[in-house]
């Protein structure tokens, strides 16, 4: 693509990146979550992989395939965490750590340091998401060569 | 922390866990892999016999996701909020299913497949399902049935299609995908219509609210068509032949055992879900479409030339024998109960029989793949010089998928004969007519591939391949000549679970 489009895209790639952030992080206060923040920041990839070819991201597809697995993983092991209660159970929350504190009852604008695991199975899942389907679209621009068609 | 109390989750969240790292493994060393495996599948197999021992000696075990302790089922109000997971004998037993097929075939897999040839996407897909698998057996709650059916369904989709250098995979694949798909969006569907009407997603719950009104049937017309999508029943059975031919054949028992699961998870909205507004016109629907199924994909399978398409159409029609048992036992067990009992426990033991036999067929059929280079009935013959222990695998599996006896075949479709002769002479006519087809059909694949002259020198067969095929085969013999003790110890209870234990599993989960 033409040097317009790939200054745009630098410039782009990390504000999506902050703002599928943005969306995991605050996945348990406002609309959104994981899953689509994870969707938002792998647009990041998609934008670079218009921007400057699937070949020159072939060496992101390792990393985004582990970041995959890890994502999975951690998942699993924060349902673990409470398996001396109950598997899923949240052990965290009301704990006073991060994400600790104690949700206040009534109507209020939402406090981040709420929710327990949640907010962290929140983000485990964005980086499975921006993993996979990173992963997955890297593949296809593989797979489809190099040129327009 | 007590370890039986948490084994149903256990046996779910550890596949689970053990599919993730798989890949992890796989880039540090293949060897550190195979261990992870042993490690996760020996763990997996150890819960899920931990689970149907507590579950056959105790009680239906139970187990709140997230809640304050594994028997906190109801919300204050009385209400089941989470996640529950409810174990009766049923469950337990296809659970034990799953352990033995997924066992067998990751044994067979090790010397099977090719460490080049995407061994380590074939063996986390493979643990994936069987998670899945767990997940669907042990889930008290229906839009977790819908979630773990799903995650079935692409790890399914994965291991049909992952060779995509092989002839025709990602073609089988695409068309197991759609059929996966749709049937999961009735799924989906009717849940939807379910939790409109009565707010509710708990099976056990949903049981006791439901009414029968024409919203809930079209929600059970909905949930049946889209189990039996999955489960392969003619007239929704065209993706499984292919599925079955293009896959691996580590893979190929994964997904039989996958096909009885969706049909466990139909037999229990018939009976649990639906069980207080039963109708006989459902049974013999039911009836109808595994009598359907077992003529016509034996009838197919006479036309076969292919080796693995000719023994997935007679997968396919075992499928219909289970329908045709359980269906029996739907009609007749309100007017009859001793009779319904029998059909009912007949499709049940034939699941276990089905998954051994033509798992052992499709295990043979991947030996004869490997060392004859071929599956093409023209072009394969004399392998029975040879390939000695493969030969017998083969004949003693598709002898008991026909129904000869002392073979397991024949223990649970006598009874599926007797009972169905019952309602009405002309069913068993037509299973038997059935049986009698597959009997040909082995017949002519037996002597096509396996007698005659050499024509080539075909490879050795792996011991591993062997031995998992080997131990299969015990299961036909053990299964054929003392069926009574089978019956008697773990297909009677799972029967009992369908229609006497309703009650019990009410109770269980809402605690009244």
């Amino acid at each position: 693509m033409s040097v317009v489009v790939r200054t745009i895209a630098r410039i782009l790639v990390p504000v999506i990146l902050a703002f599928g952030g943005y969306v995991i992080l605050h996945g348990h206060l406002t609309p959104g979550g994981g899953f689509q923040g994870g969707a938002v920041a792998a647009s990041a990839v998609a934008l670079l992989l218009v921007a400057f070819g699937a070949p020159s991201l072939k060496k992101l597809k390792s990393p985004l395939s582990v970041l995959e697995d890890l994502g999975g993983i951690a998942f699993v092991v924060l349902a673990f965490l409470g398996i001396g209660t109950t598997f899923f159970f949240n052990l965290l929350a009301g704990s006073g750590g991060l994400f600790g504190a104690a949700s206040p009852i009534g109507p209020n604008a939402g406090f981040l340091s709420t929710g327990g695991t949640v907010p962290l199975m929140n983000w485990a899942v964005g980086f499975k998401v921006l993993g996979g389907l990173g992963a997955v679209m890297v593949l296809f621009g593989l797979f489809g060569g190099d040129d327009d068609r | 922390m007590n370890l039986a109390a948490h084994a149903p989750i256990l046996a779910v969240a550890v596949p689970l866990l053990g599919a993730f790292a798989l890949p992890l493994w796989a880039k540090l060393r293949p060897s550190l892999r195979d261990l992870w495996l042993v490690l996760v599948a020996g763990a997996t197999a150890a819960l899920t016999v931990l689970v149907a021992v507590q579950v056959y000696t105790v009680g239906i075990q139970v187990y709140t996701l997230g809640g304050a302790w594994p028997l906190d089922t109801l919300a204050p109000g009385g209400f089941p909020i989470r996640i529950v997971l409810a174990v009766d004998a049923l469950s337990a037993f296809m659970g034990l299913i799953t352990a033995l097929v997924a066992v067998v075939g990751f044994a067979y897999a090790w010397r099977y497949l090719v460490e080049d040839e995407g061994k380590t996407l074939a063996l986390t897909l493979g643990t994936l399902l069987w998670a899945g698998m767990l997940g669907m057996a042990f889930t008290g709650d229906l839009f977790n049935l819908f979630v773990f059916f799903e995650v079935t369904s692409i790890a399914a989709c994965g291991l049909v299609g992952y060779r995509t250098w092989a002839s025709r995979g990602p073609e089988a694949a695409f068309k197991t995908m759609v059929m996966y798909t749709v049937g999961g969006l009735f799924v989906l569907l009717a849940i939807a219509l379910l939790y409109g009407e009565y707010g509710a997603l708990n099976l056990a719950y949903l049981a006791r609210q439901i009414t029968g009104s024409v919203v809930d049937r079209i929600a059970l017309a909905l949930l049946l068509g889209g189990l039996l999508m999955k489960a392969g029943a003619v007239p929704l059975h065209m993706w499984a032949p292919d599925a079955y031919g293009e896959a691996p054949a580590q893979a190929v028992i994964l997904l039989v055992a996958n096909t009885q699961i969706s049909l466990y998870a139909l037999f229990r909205v018939l009976f649990t879900l639906y069980g207080g507004v039963a109708d006989p016109a459902i049974g013999w629907l039911v009836v109808a479409l595994g009598t359907l199924t077992l003529l016509v994909a034996a009838l197919m399978a006479v036309v076969q030339m292919d080796l693995g398409r000719l023994v997935a159409f007679g997968a396919v029609s075992q499928i219909g024998y289970m329908l045709l048992g359980v269906g029996v036992g739907l009609t007749a067990i309100a007017a009859r109960p001793a009779y319904g009992l029998v059909a009912i426990q007949g499709g049940i033991f034939h699941m276990l029989n089905d998954a051994v036999a033509i798992g052992l067929l499709f295990l043979a059929v991947g030996a004869v793949e490997k060392a004859a280079g071929n599956r093409n009935l023209a072009n394969l013959g004399g392998l029975g010089h040879d390939l000695t222990w493969t030969t017998g695998f083969f004949l003693l599996g598709s002898l008991a998928l026909a129904g000869i006896p002392p073979l397991n075949g024949f223990a649970s479709k006598l009874m599926i004969y007797q009972s169905s002769f019952l309602l009405s002479p002309i069913l068993s006519a037509l299973a038997i007519l059935a049986s009698i087809l597959l009997l040909a059909v082995f017949v002519k694949a037996f002597q096509g591939a396996f007698l005659g002259p050499k024509l080539s020198q075909p490879k050795p067969v792996p011991v591993p391949m062997l031995v998992a095929m080997g131990v299969l085969a015990l299961g036909v013999l053990a299964l054929g000549l003392f069926p009574e003790l089978v019956v008697r110890h773990l297909v009677a209870p799972a029967a009992d679970a369908l229609w006497t234990g309703r009650d019990l599993y009410l109770r269980a989960v809402l605690g009244r």
